[in-house]
């Protein structure tokens, strides 16, 4: 199934690393200009937008991309840094934020008149944006979409596009460190995240038992041995911050209400 | 909620949390006893499965928050916590040993061995480790009320 352009194949992978590249001078352009106007940007999330832009660069281009053509495995790593890890770090480095910070008023009014809008309510409300994440992993892997994945660059494309963003979505419609207008409750927001990490779990349990088309029984075992721990590692990560935002904001209406009797 | 509820809950989910973290430890990892799939899963114990392991990992986060908040505002009740833990962690324990071995055949304890000592055992733990959570609890209200009547 694995073709040998070469040519075309070192083209693909500097093309994408020089994307990739300027995704990081872009956010790192940003924040000077956000430092010159606000009180400095942290440089904690200069790191994890890099990590972030890092993990998705791995999954497209270079030698672990290539080996996820032909090794489920690798595709499922390439998976994790794709729709998990790497979104899970961008959302940590709270790109709106700094980009509402660098636009002119007038253009931050259209950014924030968009993250207000119906389209972006529906899409990141938390049981869309679950169904939107783990419905496209269910079709991915269930049907013969994964087979056809590999001999279309169209659908390649379009599928990796869809895993990044859902994941994104998904991460930030549980975490957000950006302003985000269409909140839902703490006890809301956990049980639909229980919801999709048990989905998640169904599924690379499914995966094992039930290779997808054109997989070895042997490399579908591992795949999902890895997406299933993989998973657990990052969920974990959005289980702990979705907790920590929420009983730091509770105790400190505690403690407000605290001072406030304290005050009479 | 008033505080003793609250003691108590973080205390079940954290035992809840604990009980599945030692599973996957201990029985998958170390001893290898547990299978990561057993072919006789029915597909309702695939479901089952996924949702307590996705609840024991948020339960294990969220009760120890609860905890840090209970000692932040000075209101944790250790004996009440504890209790929590035990009644917790049996009652998952015997879940798991009862309806997801027995019933849904989502893996057996341990492959080519005589299972019903080990099941029968596995329940025992279960039974007794609720037992002394509810001894555990019942002692902590009866002190409570001690405190509350001599003060």
């Amino acid at each position: 199934m694995h073709h040998h352009h070469e040519p075309v194949h070192w083209f693909g992978t500097i093309f994408g690393s020089i994307v990739f590249l300027l995704l990081i001078a872009i956010y790192i352009v940003g924040v000077m200009i956000s430092n010159k106007k606000y009180s400095q940007w942290p440089l904690y999330r200069i790191v994890l937008w890099s990590l972030g832009i890092i993990c998705i660069a791995i999954s497209l281009v270079g030698p672990i991309a290539e080996k996820a053509h032909n090794s489920f495995q690798s595709h499922m790593m390439t998976h994790l840094l794709l729709g998990m890890l790497g979104p899970l770090l961008l959302v940590f480095s709270a790109p709106i934020t700094l980009l509402l910070r660098c636009l002119k008023v007038q253009h931050a009014r259209i950014v924030s008149r968009i993250l207000k809008s119906k389209y972006v309510e529906i899409v990141s409300h938390p049981i869309i944006a679950t169904v939107l994440n783990m419905g496209g992993l269910w079709v991915l892997y269930v049907t013969p979409l994964y087979n056809a994945m590999h001999s279309s660059i169209l659908l390649y494309s379009l599928i990796h596009f869809h895993v990044f963003l859902a994941g994104y979505v998904f991460t930030a419609s549980m975490i957000s460190f950006d302003p985000s207008p269409h909140r839902y409750s703490f006890i809301y927001r956990s049980i639909v995240l229980v919801l999709a990490m048990a989905s998640h779990s169904i599924l690379s349990k499914w995966i094992y038992a039930n290779p997808p088309q054109g997989i070895d029984k042997f490399d579908a075992e591992m795949g999902g041995i890895i997406m299933y721990y993989g998973g657990d590692f990052i969920d974990l990560i959005i289980v702990i911050v979705l907790c920590a935002q929420y009983f730091r904001r509770t105790q400190m209406g505690i403690r407000k209400k605290e001072l406030s009797e304290k005050s009479f | 909620m008033n505080h003793n509820k609250y003691n108590i809950w973080s205390g079940i989910f954290f035992g809840i949390g604990l009980v599945a973290f030692f599973d996957e430890a201990v029985f998958h990892q170390l001893l290898h006893w547990h299978h990561f799939y057993d072919k006789a899963t029915l597909s309702v114990g695939l479901i089952s499965d996924g949702l307590f392991h996705a609840f024991s990992w948020f339960s294990t986060v969220a009760g120890l928050f609860m905890l840090a908040d209970m000692r932040k505002r000075k209101i944790w009740k250790k004996k009440k916590w504890v209790g929590g833990i035990f009644v917790g962690a049996g009652v998952f324990q015997l879940y798991d040993g009862t309806i997801q071995h027995k019933l849904m055949k989502i893996h057996q304890i341990r492959y080519n061995v005589e299972i019903f000592y080990y099941d029968l055992s596995w329940n025992v733990i279960a039974v007794i480790l609720i037992i002394i959570g509810v001894i555990l609890l019942r002692k902590s209200s009866s002190t409570g009320e001690l405190n509350a009547s001599s003060s």
